[in-house]
């Protein structure tokens, strides 16, 4: 086990793609990392040697992946609606089943902690759940007025997040669908009047691993949304009541986006910052507003991914790059 | 009948061109009456050389610059394209952006121009070159398409102004679109689906009194237009007349009347309201209505506000369309999609597309516009136009001729000779029928 420390994050390796990158997902194992790219295609990278298979199966951009609970397989979202599951680990991976998942962009593709359960939202602002194993839908009901940017599992295993464009994020109980409650990410949404544009939204949802508290990270400050300008946003609540407990800033990001963040440990949050500031690692804990690190990566970053037991980080770059940073000395 | 105009400077501004002054003449004299000819065709205070019929234009004007890639001219699967896909319409061979489910099956009664090349990148003058036909200059000032359309078209007895523009809030208006063509062929602005502004009388005035108010002014008129009549007192008294019978016609800006069925099928967004206020306006006689969906500016982001825009402008477009072809008005009424420029094949850092005038899509349909057509192409990027290639001024040409006016025409004004239309361009032949 690695001695994590974020403040020492630095790039070890970048291997380049054929095209500008969309997002990036690391296994469970930590040996195979995959990246989405404007070409439509996925990339397995070989993290000891940065070897890259191509996988092509998708007529649209991918923004979201996720590997299964054992790592024998990936599954994708892709802009076409498609879910495709790919037998990540075969020195050819093959596409095991590709389901027309939802009308219109899927945004979102999770494991529920027991890797029984893949959940699906998009833009049809349906929420679809399938079993891993068989690819069966079990249950879909329509959930939010709005685009469903993102969600995730609580670790307990009995409910699921999800957060829309508005900056709604809803606490559904997995057992009977219901909704719990509801937590207010408003913040996160950005409409500009004079643009007539609607604009931030849940980017990204997080779950401390104690459960105890929930992230939210996106945008604020958009006062210029077709010109990138708005600053990167993130919001801590409270699991036991939905209570927001901090808003998280940061200084000098005027281009900034929280596209995506992830629970390093129960006290800290990784998330990575695109937009016209550049490409950044911010990390915030509970003890300050603003982030207590950020490391600076040599472009433009869309999304991140965090494999904590071996402190490395993926990032996927505008520039064609996957990069794979180290958090330790 | 009107008599011709005694301006004070003793010229018959904005009369006859010199061609058609003679052609006249000429005609006239063998008939054995040059004078009693001459005053015919003087009809209308401004002088029209163009018999006015009954076609309309209707403009929607992107505002912002429309992505042609998310649009008319998808791009699926190249370094270009996005992640939106391409999807058939119902003209076997032509397919759009699959955010326009609901245009693609009215595509039999559109034309794409997709090889539009503007050259200008410059949101102003973009818009200007695309609503004159002409090159912003220091040393000329042109009529934009709208005040042209009113003057050729517009018939005074409805009532109405021939030349409305609707925008989110009403904003603008007090620009000189008209240019030469005097302020009769400003615009009147209406914010989205509200009738004009002050356009109702007073309570407190009683009919009577109102009467008495008017008559009184038309006789002060009367006396002072005797001595110094000139284009701008002319088109003072026109503006009061036309706000009086603006007010009598108020009912025909208000959405309400339309009975819910048609509320309901053009949906519930602003662009929704500002399409069915153009359709009554057109079918009450107004001459030219333009219609702007904002914005699409967008550096940042561009897909997920293209879904959001494109999403809304299709279903009250694709409406719009149908409506005047089942209501037997698209044959008469000459519909125009476009904005300052398209957006860059290039996808930015930011998911965001910039400014490009280099290649991109312009639509048109109705009147004597080819139906179900596509004229013009880019090559596999988007990046340039490979063939069909036409400008703004092509476009103007375009859509008089596509309503019946002879776009070569010039109009006299102060003495000069002044083209309609810009000479180094012409229609679109190809699109004409």
């Amino acid at each position: 086990m690695i001695e994590v420390d974020f403040t020492k994050s630095h790039v070890i390796h970048q291997w380049k793609a054929d095209s500008p990158l969309i997002a990036c997902r690391i296994s469970p194992s930590g040996e195979q990392c995959v990246s989405s790219s404007q070409d439509n295609h996925l990339q397995r990278w070989n993290m000891a040697n940065g070897e890259k298979t191509v996988l092509q199966g998708h007529d649209s951009w991918v923004h979201t992946m996720a590997y299964t609970k054992s790592a024998e397989q990936l599954i994708s979202g892709g802009c076409e609606g498609r879910l495709i599951w790919w037998s990540i680990l075969e020195a050819e991976p093959k596409i095991v089943r590709a389901i027309q998942a939802h009308q219109g962009w899927i945004r979102g593709v999770e494991i529920s902690p027991d890797g029984s359960l893949v959940v699906s939202v998009g833009n049809d602002q349906i929420i679809r759940l399938w079993k891993t194993d068989t690819g069966e839908k079990l249950h879909e009901w329509p959930a939010h007025e709005r685009h469903i940017y993102s969600a995730v599992f609580h670790p307990d295993g009995k409910h699921l997040l999800t957060g829309d464009l508005m900056g709604k994020v809803h606490v559904w109980k997995l057992e009977d669908r219901s909704l719990v409650r509801s937590l207010d990410g408003s913040t996160l949404y950005n409409p500009n009047k004079g643009q007539n544009a609607e604009f931030g939204g849940v980017r990204s949802l997080a779950v401390s691993p104690s459960g105890h508290e929930v992230y939210a990270a996106g945008t604020h400050k958009g006062s210029n949304p077709f010109g990138a300008v708005h600053e990167p946003l993130l919001l801590r609540f409270n699991w036991a009541d939905g209570a927001l407990t901090k808003s998280h800033v940061c200084d000098g990001i005027p281009g900034g986006l929280l596209y995506r963040c992830v629970a390093l440990n129960d006290a800290t949050v990784a998330t990575v910052s695109g937009g016209s500031s550049g490409g950044l690692l911010l990390f915030f804990n509970a003890s300050q507003d603003k982030e207590v690190h950020r490391a600076g990566l040599p472009s433009l970053a869309r999304d991140m991914d965090l494999h904590v037991g071996k402190g490395l980080v993926a990032s996927a770059h505008y520039d064609q790059h996957v990069r794979i940073s180290g958090l330790f000395a | 009948m009107n008599s011709p105009a005694r301006y004070a400077c003793g010229s018959l501004d904005h009369a006859l061109s010199r061609r058609r002054f003679l052609s006249a003449a000429s005609g006239a004299i063998g008939a054995g009456s040059f004078l009693g000819s001459v005053a015919g065709l003087h009809q209308g205070v401004m002088g029209n050389p163009i018999a006015k019929n009954d076609y309309r234009v209707v403009v929607f004007n992107m505002h912002g610059g429309l992505s042609q890639l998310e649009s008319w001219d998808p791009k699926p699967s190249t370094r270009t394209g996005g992640p939106f896909r391409a999807i058939p319409t119902s003209v076997p061979g032509i397919h759009i952006c699959e955010l326009m489910p609901k245009t693609a099956k009215q595509m039999h009664h559109l034309c794409l121009l997709r090889g539009v090349n503007t050259s200008e990148d410059d949101h102003g003058k973009g818009a200007y070159m695309m609503l004159t036909g002409r090159r912003q200059t220091p040393s000329a000032e042109y009529p934009q398409v709208g005040a042209v359309a009113a003057k050729m078209l517009h018939d005074d007895q409805t009532g109405l102004p021939g030349h409305i523009i609707v925008t989110p809030g009403g904003g603008g208006g007090r620009g000189n679109e008209s240019a030469y063509l005097g302020p009769k062929f400003n615009s009147i602005h209406l914010g989205g689906d509200k009738p004009p502004q002050n356009s109702t009388k007073p309570e407190a005035i009683a009919d009577v009194a109102e009467a008495r108010r008017h008559e009184l002014r038309r006789k002060i008129n009367e006396q002072y237009l005797n001595q110094r009549r000139s284009a701008i007192t002319d088109a003072y008294t026109h503006s009061y007349e036309q706000a009086l019978k603006l007010m009598e016609r108020r009912e025909v800006f208000d959405v309400s009347k339309e009975p819910q069925v048609a509320q309901d099928m053009y949906g519930n967004s602003e662009l929704a309201r500002q399409c069915l206020v153009a359709r009554r306006l057109l079918e009450n006689g107004v001459s030219f209505v333009q219609v702007t969906h904002s914005n699409y500016d967008t550096h940042n982001d561009n897909f997920n506000f293209h879904i959001e825009q494109v999403g809304e402008f299709d279903l009250a477009f694709a409406t719009f369309i149908e409506d005047l072809a089942q209501r037997g008005m698209l044959e008469k009424t000459l519909v125009v999609v476009l904005s300052e420029f398209g957006r860059t094949p290039n996808i930015n850092l930011y998911y965001g597309r910039d400014h490009w005038s280099k290649a991109w899509s312009v639509v048109m349909a109705g009147a004597k516009i080819a139906k179900g057509a596509a004229f013009g192409q880019t090559n596999a990027e988007g990046t340039e136009v490979t063939d069909g290639q036409v400008d703004h001024g092509d476009i103007f040409h375009t859509i008089l001729r596509g309503v019946g006016v002879d776009s070569s025409q010039s109009l006299m004004v102060d003495g000069r000779e002044l083209p309609i239309a810009d000479p180094a361009a012409e229609p679109i032949w190809k699109v004409l029928v």
